[in-house]
């Protein structure tokens, strides 16, 4: 801990509003800019996404009684809304949203942590360093998406007994109480592709690696990839629905579905929804 | 009935000109000294009954704690979008009580304002114990408590920092150097009567006593150097207590959070501060006026004079609450206007509203020169006061979480869980506990300024002339002699 140090790398300390460029493959720094984009239309709401999740990122099962007081550890969810009571049948018209991380390029949660435990990383990634956090949890009350999840009680202990911590991912770290987690789009996988291919001497292909989300999606509604690729099939997908990720209000034209969450804080998210059609008649 | 122009004349000067002093000018100096020695002795029983009691509350409040520290937050019963509860509105409210001290001992120290010398060493004392009460909730609310010292930027071989764009880090720091300032001021003042003390104790006390005194001796260049420190912390101290309740607010207004993301906070922070730290003076005045035996100190123009900077301070507060309330109303934020909707309709309603009627409707019994000087009522109205600014707090905390941006994650279920109650009734424990051992052990009113009062007024007597009215006799309701 130096202050040359400190004066030296300030701006990367900073969390600044992105700019256009920020991920210029030209550019030491962003060769990659992990992206996502859900279909909601394809989206059935199975929990196929968050069942894996579970599986991959060594995620508690809470229990009934703590999950109804709030102090479930899912990173994905998937939210139900329901269409107004129409005609005899209440549960008609219901729409699911998978909601998990947005890795918000501009991320409130980033600037309010008192030790720097959530940083932005050269990825585009919204990390959570787990041996830095201290719980105070100002990150969560920041959060617009309320997708931060705190290790309420000590977990470890109760949710995985005897033989069923041989079923641990050995690449992800389990957490212990009194600290905040998220989803991190399985940044495991990421980071062992990004050595794969850094060994060879290449960049991470198109669809090499895939978060557990939207590989074990039945319907393919989660698309992930690196944006920065114009060739990878999220940027196409982002360039089709008229989706900027340096804009804070998108001008797209009505036969696009593309649209970013609560766009209007200027979070800037990493995650493009795509709206589900509706036939009115129906 | 009065007859004759001289009369009329005397009754007119009864009433409005020979106000009730503030203390007798006639008070010998060794009475001073063996009045406020004797609080170190012998108080009344129910100094114990307040000390044991605080005591059992803060055991309770330890023990909610280590089940809390063993067990994790899930004890508390915060869940995710609640997830600060009463921890933080209470800190607040602790911030909040420091204020006053501050007000009373350095802003009218330069003001001049001489009534607050009887008063304002305990009023100090509140603002130390109060800083460390707002500490301990930092505290307890982390969820790895063990780690708390990553806040502070320490030499370390990792060549981390913390965060300093994070409201978190700047409160650390300016709590950190408000509660040492304060008690470096309290402190100091406190040096001349120490001396006294050290002068009139024996055995142990007396060895206490002489270190903290620090070879005082009351010389002319102790005096010097004395006044010089003390105005120079005083003003140190002014600007640092602003910034402190500032800062807090800046937790809240720096977020994006409907409900908080206001910029009239930080003012309103700091009315709400001087507000429920006045209300505390009052309190406290009372208790010790009668637990110490001094009413010959703590008289009753001097509470009168309190009650009313707290009347003025409650419609500062009432003012910036209902600016606050008007720019949600007719701004432009939709996700504030709903968070204001939900907290006047919503679960929280009842509170929130109570919060409103004792913040601005109760305190106009202090505009009334009876009830100031009633002082059963005074000690009621001074409580109700602060329980409405601690519901102010929780107000400002629960139901900005309860009723959030996204819909999805609104939790209107939320109650506090007993662990919760426990330590915030512990954290009362502990600053009385603290309040009160303080009292017992250190002059908690200053022999030397209340004798350099008594001094001033008699030689402004002398200068001035006897009063025509003998304000005993006046206080009494009869006429001049």
């Amino acid at each position: 801990m130096s202050i040359t140090n400190l004066l030296n790398n300030w701006s990367f300390y900073r969390n600044k509003r992105p700019y256009r460029g920020q991920y210029d493959l030209n550019r030491q720094y962003g060769e990659y800019k992990w992206a996502m984009a859900v279909d909601l239309d394809i989206c059935t709401g199975c929990n196929a996404c968050t069942t894996a999740c579970y599986a991959e990122n060594n995620l508690p099962v809470v229990g009934k009684h703590r999950f109804e007081h709030g102090q479930v550890m899912h990173w994905i969810r998937i939210e139900r809304y329901w269409d107004e009571k129409m005609g005899e049948f209440p549960e008609q018209g219901t729409s699911f949203l998978p909601m998990m991380c947005q890795q918000c390029e501009a991320a409130p949660c980033e600037t309010v942590c008192p030790v720097a435990a959530t940083s932005h990383t050269n990825d585009g990634l919204n990390s959570q360093n787990y041996h830095r956090c201290i719980g105070s949890r100002y990150c969560s009350a920041n959060c617009p998406f309320k997708v931060r999840y705190f290790n309420w009680w000590n977990y470890p202990s109760t949710a995985w007994p005897a033989p069923l911590e041989d079923q641990l991912n050995p690449d992800v770290t389990v957490r212990t109480k009194g600290v905040m987690e998220k989803c991190t789009f399985c940044v495991q996988r990421l980071s062992e592709a990004k050595s794969r291919a850094r060994t060879e001497y290449r960049l991470v292909r198109d669809g090499e690696v895939l978060p557990a989300c939207a590989q074990a999606c039945p319907t393919g509604a989660i698309s992930f990839g690196n944006i920065v690729d114009p060739e990878s099939k999220i940027a196409k997908m982002w360039k089709n629905q008229q989706v900027d990720l340096y804009k804070d209000m998108q001008e797209k034209d009505n036969t696009v579905r593309g649209y970013r969450i609560l766009e209007d804080l200027r979070p800037f998210p990493s995650v493009m929804y795509m709206e589900r059609v509706r036939d009115a008649e129906a | 009935m009065i007859n004759t122009f001289e009369e009329r004349e005397v009754e007119v000067e009864r009433r409005f000109v020979r106000k009730e002093k503030d203390i007798r000018e006639d008070i010998a100096w060794a009475k001073i000294n063996s009045d406020v020695l004797r609080s170190l002795e012998r108080p009344r029983m129910l100094f114990w009954v307040i000390f044991l009691g605080s005591l059992a509350l803060f055991m309770f409040g330890v023990s909610c704690e280590i089940y809390q520290y063993e067990t994790g937050l899930g004890v508390a019963n915060l869940d995710n979008p609640q997830v600060w509860g009463l921890y933080i509105a209470t800190f607040i409210f602790w911030i909040g009580m420091s204020h006053s001290g501050t007000l009373l001992s350095a802003i009218l120290h330069l003001m001049h304002a001489d009534w607050r010398k009887p008063i304002y060493r305990f009023a100090e004392a509140m603002t130390t114990f109060s800083l460390m009460t707002a500490g301990l909730f930092v505290m307890v609310h982390l969820g790895r408590v063990w780690q708390f010292y990553y806040v502070v930027a320490y030499p370390n071989e990792r060549w981390t920092w913390p965060n300093f764009q994070s409201p978190l880090v700047w409160d650390a720091t300016a709590i950190f150097t408000y509660l040492t300032s304060s008690m470096i001021f309290l402190y100091i003042g406190m040096i001349p009567d120490l001396a006294i003390c050290r002068d009139n104790a024996t055995g142990f006390r007396k060895r206490f006593y002489t270190f903290l005194s620090l070879g005082w001796m009351g010389t002319d260049r102790q005096w010097a150097n004395f006044r010089v420190t003390y105005l120079t912390v005083a003003c140190f101290l002014i600007p640092l207590a602003v910034s402190v309740h500032s800062i807090v607010a800046t937790d809240f207004a720096v977020s994006q959070q409907p409900g908080w993301h206001i910029t009239s906070f930080p003012p309103y922070f700091v009315a709400g501060a001087l507000y429920s730290g006045c209300a505390a003076i009052i309190t406290l005045f009372i208790v010790l006026r009668y637990v110490f035996r001094f009413e010959e100190y703590m008289t009753m123009p001097i509470l009168e004079k309190t009650a009313k900077l707290t009347f003025a301070i409650s419609m500062v507060w009432t003012y910036l609450n209902l600016v606050e309330y008007s720019a949600t109303w007719y701004g432009d934020d939709m996700y504030a206007k709903q968070a204001l909707i939900y907290r006047a309709t919503g679960d929280y309603a009842v509170f929130w509203w109570s919060m409103n009627f004792l913040g601005s409707v109760v305190p106009f019994t202090l505009a009334f020169k009876k009830l100031r000087n009633h002082i059963p009522t005074m000690l009621v109205v001074s409580i109700l006061l602060n329980v409405g600014m601690w519901l102010e707090r929780w107000m400002i905390v629960s139901p900005t979480f309860a009723n959030g941006i996204y819909p999805w994650t609104m939790d209107h279920d939320q109650w506090p869980a007993w662990v919760q109650w426990g330590m915030v009734a512990g954290s009362f424990g502990w600053f009385n506990m603290l309040f009160m051992l303080f009292c017992k052990i250190f002059p908690s009113v200053s022999m030397y300024e209340v004798k350099e009062m008594v001094y001033h007024r008699s030689l402004h007597t002398k200068a001035h002339g006897e009063p025509s009215v003998n304000h005993e006799l006046a206080a009494e309701g009869g006429t001049a002699s």
